[in-house]
């Protein structure tokens, strides 16, 4: 299989700050990857730097085959961030935001439709303002975004946040329909055993550095 | 570059300031507070009203101005949205297009409105009404141009508020001569050559627009 991610001994610096201290990552087309840990222990960082908004300081560094180092703006149109911002205008409405995002990725209407459909969004919802949804309801609108653009990377911010377990559940057959169509998901989740049956590996990250590297049945290296 | 995306981004911002009310509800009144005072501080005095009306003018767009930008670079900001358009094959000139175009649209909605009720409060007559206008729609895209860019160089600075007026007002300086003195010479109260100060608002309109066009993808990177 392709490897879409890439890292070794990947050093990040926000600032001064050494945010990810020598990172070694493997991830090949169509896995899922838990990354957990502590606070603070660079998971979004890492999540960014596969995004290609991040600099690598040291280290090498390829995602979908191109060099973060000198290419890392090429890759962007790929990857699908969901961060803990949702990236949405409170101001407009469901639809009006999912049909803006799948314009600026070229989408076109029925795509968005069964964008916001898939997420359960359509209905009452649809035309609402973001700024009048729930928390849950946003993350949903945010990842309707993420399914008009179908990205080949998934980089997932504690997908989960907010959700009910509706909501969960749809996440969870998203990430793996994600994967099933080919597309790599690399997600950060403080609580990894909310995704019911993942495919795919978790890995801990403490003081930057992976220290674990596991797939669900409990085997793996140990380390990084 | 894809004019398609730079409308799609200006409708939306548009369409935001519309549902919003910032501009009619906040920024409009705000304007005309701007020309009272001014009415207030002169001592109403007609003749001094009418004589730095095109200097009140402008000075009282630049302060509007300053809050358009904000606005609009908060619109991105606070959810994200501008490192969201990062990660899409749009673009970066289209993006600055497509904010200046609605900045522009906002500000020249509120040049309108402004410029009638000093006609009004001021006892002003128009000689030249086109030089007004063009003259109007050109120091209005240098403005737009050079908020945009300067909007997102203080994006995500703390202190954007209070850094956005030292680094912009500057820059602003040439357009806000330029088009007092076109004014001027539109209202009849300076003699000066008005077309060869319009001139001058082209090439400050064109060298904006294009260095914004150029000069933002790296920006918003480094913002």
């Amino acid at each position: 299989m392709n490897e879409v991610i890439n890292l070794q001994e990947a050093v990040v610096t926000l600032g001064q700050f050494p945010a990810l201290t020598g990172v070694t990552l493997q991830v090949s087309q169509g896995e899922i990857v838990t990354v957990c840990g502590p606070n603070g222990a660079g998971k979004s960082t890492l999540l960014r730097l596969c995004a290609g908004l991040l600099p690598v300081r040291e280290g090498s560094a390829s995602v979908l085959g191109e060099d973060l180092h000198t290419n890392r703006r090429s890759i962007r149109p790929d990857i699908g961030l969901l961060g803990h911002k949702s990236g949405l205008y409170d101001d407009l409405t469901v639809e009006e935001n999912v049909a803006f995002w799948g314009s600026m990725v070229r989408a076109g209407d029925l795509e968005v439709k069964e964008a916001i459909k898939y997420m359960g969004l359509d209905g009452r919802l649809r035309n609402v303002l973001v700024r009048q949804l729930s928390a849950g309801q946003r993350r949903r609108t945010s990842f309707a975004g993420l399914v008009v653009q179908r990205p080949s990377l998934w980089l997932l911010d504690e997908p989960h946040a907010a959700l009910d377990t509706e909501g969960r559940d749809l996440v969870n057959n998203l990430i793996q329909d994600a994967a099933a169509s080919g597309a790599t998901v690399l997600l950060v989740s403080h609580a990894p055993k909310e995704l019911s049956s993942p495919s795919g590996r978790f890995v801990t990250l403490a003081g930057g550095q992976i220290t674990s590297d596991t797939n669900k049945e409990g085997s793996g290296d140990g380390t990084s | 570059m894809e004019l398609r995306d730079a409308w799609s981004i200006a409708r939306k911002d548009l369409r935001i300031e519309f549902r919003s009310r910032i501009l009619t509800n906040q920024i409009a009144p705000y304007t005309l507070l701007i020309v009272v005072l001014f009415g207030f501080a002169l001592d109403a005095d007609t003749q001094t009203l009418r004589d730095t009306g095109p200097g009140l003018f402008w000075v009282a767009v630049l302060l509007i101005a300053l809050l358009a930008v904000q606005r609009a670079v908060k619109i991105e900001d606070d959810d994200a949205a501008k490192e969201r358009m990062l990660l899409t094959p749009v673009h970066p000139s289209s993006v600055f297009l497509g904010k200046a175009i609605a900045l522009f649209v906002q500000l020249f909605a509120l040049e309108t409105l402004l410029f009638f009720v000093m006609l009004a409060l001021f006892d002003l007559s128009v000689e030249d009404p086109l030089l007004i206008c063009f003259s109007a729609v050109l120091a209005t895209i240098g403005i737009a141009s050079s908020g945009t860019l300067y909007g997102v160089i203080t994006a995500g600075v703390g202190v954007r508020e209070t850094l956005l007026p030292i680094l912009l007002l500057p820059v602003l300086a040439p357009i806000a001569i330029g088009a007092t003195r076109t004014f001027g010479d539109a209202f009849g109260r300076v003699d000066a050559d008005g077309w060869a100060w319009f001139g001058l608002l082209s090439v400050f309109a064109v060298i904006y627009t294009v260095l914004g066009m150029f000069a933002y993808g790296q920006l918003v990177e480094d913002a």
